[in-house]
């Protein structure tokens, strides 16, 4: 069993017990704890179950790079699933728990899966998806379902808040082990900004863990020191517990600090999410051990041997009693050391490499412990823990020798350096035989914007493997970046023996052994299912990833990669270079969405525009609609209505009195300059330089590949300047569009272009009574004489200065009344006032739209969606024959444009008053190449009609105006269908005479 | 994600300050011009792995468009330059000649 000994545990507080919960029971650390040691300490070595088999898992590793123990933590706005054990540290009244395993953790009844393991091999769910359909529907989805997802989803909304910092520095050193401080002290001594960061609470990584000498004192003295002048320079920043997250283009990177996680109700935000832009990236992010792929190598009670060595010499905690080690390496050899010397029991160093180790083989022989050059593990005994292993020659096919009873086996496969951030945009890597690894290859690493390189690593990241190499890579790293000179600090040189490969464990292992060795322990990915996908054809590491699943999920085979990668090229009989990785991305481990969003939720996802008037509408039963950033009014709800009654109400109001609208929304485009008319005739489909000052006209404006994509009245103001309105949604868009071909393209043009949407407020008052509330206003002419349709006018109502446009979005008598933005409100009052004997009311969008629908008016967005061309729509008359261009008339003499096949624009009316669901086709005769139902046209605003009483649409039909009065149908979801007739669209006042009195 | 330097108003400006708009120096064929050309003008892209001529506007920052020049293999920037310019300035072709001789872009070389 797992256990705390009495002494030892150079990270914690023993003065400071901590309570914490795993399954709703109740254990005690110590802070300086991790859940992970914590859970060791109290002898709860099984974590989880495994994806596919549910096979009990146990804690592996001591670092990011855990594959199997990811707990939820904390509770409703706190749960958060998928976190490390190893990476979370421990707080009073911690709540965890286990994943994927029902009904308990402790009895599985998913584990049936590892029985019929063999009917669940590499590529499982693709071959199931090749099956007939209904063996899909009805046998594999449902079990595929139930046995698959780690972590449940949170249900509440999160609690804590997150935000972004921005940096900008020179250098940026990414990990404070030993390497990451001797870089940050290098390149600091230069006098340029220099940032450091460092994933973990601690600085110097696991040298003090390993344990050597730097500068002639114990490397713990050394790091505490160099952190301490670090502190107290200037120019330099330090940040613990903040991750490098991704490395990206031109010195981008992302850091992921973890404010609060250790003390969650601690004040300010949870996680901050670092955005810097640096000149240059120092990578010191050190190495990862690798397991080795034997028998039962995934039991609880079997683990890396580098983090056998930090549970003790960090936290005091001892795996087991009985230790058996086995290595490729001498790097195991100081487990078993610090096991011997804390008092535990090595029953065994296994040494895979015939002629053993080297010095500190010689060490651990001294210390008396026992030493078996040649030898590997056959297999692990045991179930939910280890309990021995089978010796065997590891140049053997694993005839056990002997079994050794043990209750820990601590492995070490060699060490693969961290690679992820230098690989993240570009950095190329080299294979390394002697190590058995890959490595940056600094001769290629990503580039920037000047060229050159803006990526470095250095220490063990770069592939350096003794301390004494390390600081000097480091020294030499961070000189060249910063531009300074520096020596590397005195380090006593090591004596170790070359590591061996071992990519499997006995080396010549039978198909039975192979089928329980496991490469990725989160996936459920072993070697037998690498071979299987190599002879299944899989020959490019990325789909043997897909294929297998290797390396996939919240680890991305941190520590199955290259093991995985090696069995494969063994399969595939070529060096592993030649195979390859996959490709790394960021970010290294899995970043919280919350930091990601930031501050960026509710009301400040986005800005809201408000018009003047918003707060009144607010205050006078606005249903709201959002309208690009904008929030419109849909209508104005009064007490007990629905929003269909408020509609209706509204539009008999404005049909039979008068209403008024904030049109302030509409986008208020002033172009401006001698060449000003030339531009419009340009912009807009119609001739708009013949326009007079004072008079208004209609427009339509198209990309130049002839699709319209806007509209709206252009009014001239004087002989250089016209005011072009444009859809609410459309007002940046378009003035985008103006700008792009005003400095792209006709950059001769004397014109500007200002967007002053929202310089005004603008309001419409609408119906037969609108000229009588104005003359109530008072002050300037309003009269058909003086202010005729289409005509605009500056002058003066209620004391206020005005711009009064006599245009018409709904066929009736109409003034749209602009006013400066800032009064706006006080308009709007008046107007309330004087058109109170009228019963006036404020209408909203939907009223707006069912208005402009009964008159055939279109709407961008709804008759148009980037495929619809004018004369689609019968607008023929606004297009220009006299110009030589505008955008989009080379466009609509193509064939296509031109096909008198098109679908063209028409009303239908309900033959049963009904109204056709937005959206549906009509059908045609027969079925197309797929079989499915052919159409002849399709709905593009339908509405009921309170004026006409019945339900009224425009749609898109093949020949459409030639087919007047003929009848089509249009099917419903429900299975039934309602029958429409081709109309005219223009369902009201025909001839326009109500807006032109 | 990029830094490209607007070359009006000289800030070193973050890809989030900027819109892309797509390859640069097209040539606009509009009424009276064949369906070859048009065709061409509207849909044909150069899409190659290495030098590269690009609009971009600087939309957050002063709002002007201006050319971009870059490896998009390397992501090497070459130089940036004015929107009113119907084909590199010889500057910025030496530039890119420095870095990758025997470079050509549709007639550009």
């Amino acid at each position: 069993m797992s256990t705390r000994m009495a002494t030892g545990g150079r990270l914690l507080n023993k003065g400071k017990p901590l309570r914490f919960s795993f399954n709703g029971k109740n254990f005690k650390g110590y802070e300086g704890d991790t859940l992970a040691s914590a859970l060791l300490a109290n002898d709860q070595m099984l974590v989880g179950r495994s994806f596919k088999y549910h096979r009990p898992r146990g804690i592996v590793a001591s670092g990011a790079e855990e594959p199997n123990a990811l707990v939820g933590l904390g509770r409703d706005g706190r749960f958060e699933p998928n976190q490390r054990v190893t990476t979370t540290e421990l707080f009073d009244g911690l709540e965890s728990e286990s994943q994927n395993h029902w009904p308990s953790l402790e009895f599985d009844v998913g584990v049936v899966n590892n029985y019929a393991a063999r009917f669940l091999p590499a590529g499982f769910y693709y071959k199931t998806f090749m099956a007939p359909r209904a063996a899909w529907k009805h046998l594999f989805e449902p079990i595929v379902r139930q046995s698959a997802g780690l972590g449940k989803v949170p249900k509440d909304r999160d609690v804590d808040t997150y935000e972004h910092f921005y940096a900008f520095v020179d250098v940026l050193v990414i990990g404070g082990g030993v390497a990451g401080l001797q870089a940050a002290k290098v390149a600091a001594t230069s006098g340029k900004k220099v940032m450091l960061i460092e994933q973990s609470a601690h600085w110097g990584g696991r040298a003090p863990v390993d344990g050597g000498e730097v500068d002639g004192k114990p490397v713990a003295d050394w790091i505490e020191q160099t952190v301490s002048d670090l502190r107290n320079l200037p120019n330099v920043t330090l940040r613990s517990r903040c991750m490098g997250a991704g490395v990206y283009d031109h010195g981008y990177v992302l850091g992921y600090e973890r404010l609060t996680d250790h003390a969650p109700m601690a004040a300010g935000p949870r996680h901050r999410l670092w955005r810097i832009r640096t000149g240059q990236v120092i990578t010191a992010t050190g190495a990862i051990e690798r397991p080795i792929s034997f028998a039962g190598n995934d039991i609880p009670g079997v683990m890396l041997a580098s983090a056998v060595r930090d549970y003790l010499v960090n936290y005091g905690v001892s795996i087991g009693d009985r230790t058996v080690v086995v290595t490729n390496n001498d790097d195991a050899y100081r487990t078993a050391i610090a096991l011997k010397q804390a008092g535990m029991i090595v029953s065994a160093i296994l040494d895979a490499r015939p002629t053993g180790g080297g010095a500190l083989a010689e060490e651990a022989r001294a210390l008396g412990i026992r030493i078996e050059a040649g030898k590997a593990i056959a297999k692990v005994h045991g179930g939910k823990r280890v309990t021995g292993v089978s010796v065997c020659l590891h140049a053997g096919e694993g005839a056990a020798l002997e079994t050794i009873p043990c209750d820990a086996v601590a492995m070490s496969g060699g060490w693969s350096p961290v690679v992820h951030l230098w690989s993240h945009c570009g950095g190329k890597l080299i294979w390394d035989e002697a190590n058995a690894m890959f490595r940056p290859d600094p001769s290629r690493p990503p580039l920037g914007a000047d060229g050159a390189g803006y990526v470095a690593t250095a220490g063990t990241a770069s592939g350096a493997m003794h301390l004494a190499d390390v600081m000097a890579d480091a020294a030499a790293v961070a000189a060249k970046v910063a531009g300074v000179e520096a020596d590397a600090p005195a380090v006593p040189a090591t004596d170790e023996a070359p590591m061996m490969p071992v990519w499997l464990m006995p080396q010549g292992a039978g198909v039975k052994l192979r089928m329980k060795s496991w490469l990725d322990y989160q996936n459920d990915v072993k070697v037998s299912d690498v071979q299987l996908a190599a002879r299944e054809g899989y020959e490019s590491v990325e789909h043997t990833k897909r294929y297998t699943t290797l390396g996939m999920a919240t680890d991305q085979g941190k520590l199955s990669n290259i093991n995985g990668l090696a069995i494969l090229s063994d399969a595939l009989d070529q060096p592993i270079p030649m195979t390859g990785t996959t490709t790394f991305r960021p970010p290294y481990t899995p970043i919280s969405f919350g930091a990601i969003a930031g501050a960026a939720r509710d009301e400040i996802f986005q800005p809201l525009r408000r018009t003047p008037m918003h707060e009144w509408h607010e205050a006078n039963g606005a249903d709201w609609e959002p309208v690009g950033m904008w929030r419109r009014p849909f209508c104005y709800l009064r007490a007990g209505e629905t929003t269909h009654q408020a509609v209706n109400r509204e539009i008999l109001q404005v049909r039979n009195s008068v209403g008024m609208l904030d049109a302030s929304t509409l986008g208020k485009l002033i172009v401006k300059g001698p060449d000003a008319g030339k531009f419009m005739d340009l912009m807009y489909t119609n001739l708009m330089s013949t326009l007079k000052p004072g008079k208004c006209r209609y427009g339509l404006m198209c990309s130049d590949n002839g699709f319209l994509i806007d509209d709206g009245v252009v009014a001239r103001i004087d002989e250089d300047t016209f005011l072009c309105h444009t859809t609410t949604g459309g007002a940046d868009r378009i003035h985008a569009h103006m700008e792009e071909w005003l400095q792209t393209e006709w950059w001769d043009l004397k014109v500007y272009v200002a967007n002053a949407t929202e310089q005004y407020a603008q309001i419409a008052v609408v119906g037969p009574n609108a000229r009588k509330v104005l003359e109530k206003l008072g002050g300037m002419d309003v009269s058909k004489e003086t202010l005729p349709f289409m005509d605009w006018k500056d002058g003066t109502l209620a004391g206020m200065p005005v711009r009064v446009y006599r245009i018409s979005f709904s066929g009736e008598l109409s003034y749209e009344i602009a006013v400066d933005a800032g009064r706006g409100q006080e308009l709007w009052d008046k107007i309330r006032e004087a058109g109170a004997e009228f019963d006036i009311m404020p209408y909203g969008t939907e009223t707006l739209h069912v208005l402009r629908a009964e008159k055939g008016f279109i709407m961008i967005g709804d008759e148009t969606d980037g495929t619809v061309i004018p004369q689609d729509l019968g607008l023929n008359w606004a297009i220009s024959k006299k110009k030589e261009d505008f955008i989009g008339k080379r466009a609509q003499t193509r064939s296509h444009m031109a096909d008198p096949n098109r679908w063209k624009l028409v009303g239908l009316e309900t033959l049963d008053g009904s109204v056709i669901p937005d959206g549906a086709y009509a059908m045609a005769e027969g079925v197309n190449a797929n079989g499915q139902r052919n159409t002849q046209g399709r709905v593009t605003s339908t509405y009921h009609s309170p004026t006409l009483g019945k339900g009224i649409a425009m749609g898109l039909v093949l020949h459409g105006p030639d087919r007047m009065g003929e009848v089509i149908e249009f099917p419903k979801v429900d299975g039934t269908s309602v029958k429409a007739r081709i109309c005219d669209p223009v369902f009201y006042d025909k001839d326009g005479e109500k807006q032109n009195v | 994600m990029l830094t490209l330097q607007c070359p009006y108003c000289g800030v070193m400006a973050e890809e989030t300050e900027l819109h892309a708009g797509g390859e640069a120096h097209l040539k606009r064929f509009g009424p009276g011009s064949s369906d070859e050309d048009f065709e061409t003008y509207m849909f044909m892209r150069e899409n190659p792995k290495g030098v590269h001529f690009e609009r971009w506007r600087h939309v957050n920052g002063c709002g002007k468009w201006f050319h971009a020049a870059r490896c998009t293999a390397t992501l090497e920037v070459f130089g940036t330059y004015s929107a009113q310019v119907s084909e590199p300035p010889q500057q910025i072709k030496d530039a890119i000649t420095a870095k990758r001789p025997g470079w050509s872009w549709r007639n550009f070389a």
